[in-house]
């Protein structure tokens, strides 16, 4: 683990260490079975044909969890994650698998964010961060935001 | 649908209601296999050794982890149905999420799970006419405390 995130350390602008991801056919098949969505427009062709996405899409909830990592990463042991959103707004197509473990060269996902806003509420030294999941070109398919609390080294 | 409104009489009378109560346990073993297919390697989700001499004294849950199978605050076959029952399009969208953290969850706690539609509004878009629900789920522990709450967007049309 880094070293423990504090208040007083970011500023409006500062950026969330980011966070790379790969998301594979293989990790599309480990999160529907994790979390329980089998719904085939991730796994079946035919299936994601028919639905006009053209290929099985990386789920949204994946995304959303690769987000939580992000921020949990960042605040460290003694921060809070208070609230966390995101939108789908654009899909995400996983590498196939070249061997059973690797797979093929291709794109690689990058979690982000930056801090938009920092003030006290309730005893409390809080942080909003916009954060996205941005694709291999650079886009944003998954924008979204985060209220955290962290600690702070001001004594009172 | 004189007017041409997606949102039917029937679905409007929808907003508000409770459609969906759960119960269930947060497993171990269901944690620790989210955790690793988010490919989040943090010995809190992980190592319950490790977790149990922390101050949470149990493996706790990556945040959004809504149990498994994740059906609280998902726009189940039977939340769908009501839905399509009450005349609403049948072709589906996720649109996004968000969490309120309020008490941590880890392994043995049982949750009560309540899933109401919060909104529902509709307008033109690339998809037509497109309607939008909030489905809102508010999740109690043991104690009686909410530990979360969520709010799932879906999209219709």
């Amino acid at each position: 683990m880094s070293k423990q995130v504090c208040y007083d350390d970011v500023e409006v602008g500062t950026e969330i260490t980011p966070l790379a991801k790969v998301a594979t056919t293989r990790m599309l098949v480990q999160w529907a079975g994790a979390s329980g969505d089998f719904n085939p427009l991730h796994y079946d062709d035919d299936f994601a044909k028919a639905m006009g996405v053209g290929a099985p899409i990386v789920h949204g909830a994946l995304k959303r969890a690769w987000l939580g990592h992000l921020m949990t990463d960042w605040i460290g042991e003694q921060g809070k994650l208070k609230k966390l959103s995101c939108q789908y707004r654009g899909m995400d197509y996983p590498r196939k698998m070249k061997t059973r473990e690797e797979p093929h060269d291709g794109e690689t996902w990058w979690c982000k964010g930056k801090v938009t806003k920092k003030y006290e509420q309730g005893g409390e030294h809080l942080v909003e961060c916009e954060i996205w999941v941005e694709n291999g070109k650079g886009e944003k398919t998954t924008p979204g935001s985060a209220l955290v609390a962290l600690p702070t080294r001001k004594r009172k | 649908m004189a007017n041409g409104s997606l949102i039917t009489d029937e679905l409007r009378k929808l907003i508000g209601v409770t459609l969906e109560t759960i119960v269930f346990k947060v497993e171990e073993g269901a944690i620790q296999r989210y955790a690793q297919a988010i490919g989040d390697p943090n010995p809190l989700y992980n190592d319950p050794d490790f977790a149990s001499k922390t101050k949470y004294g149990r493996l706790l849950t990556p945040p959004g982890f809504t149990g498994w199978p994740v059906k609280a605050g998902r726009l189940s076959d039977r939340l769908l149905e009501s839905l399509l029952k009450a005349g609403a399009p049948s072709r589906l969208l996720d649109g996004g999420v968000e969490f309120e953290f309020i008490e941590p969850v880890g392994a043995g706690d049982v949750l009560t799970a309540t899933t109401k539609i919060a909104n529902m509004t509709e307008r033109e878009t690339r998809l037509g006419k497109t309607m939008f629900t909030t489905l809102e789920t508010t999740f109690v522990n043991k104690k009686g405390n909410v530990a979360l709450k969520g709010r799932s967007a879906f999209i219709l049309f």
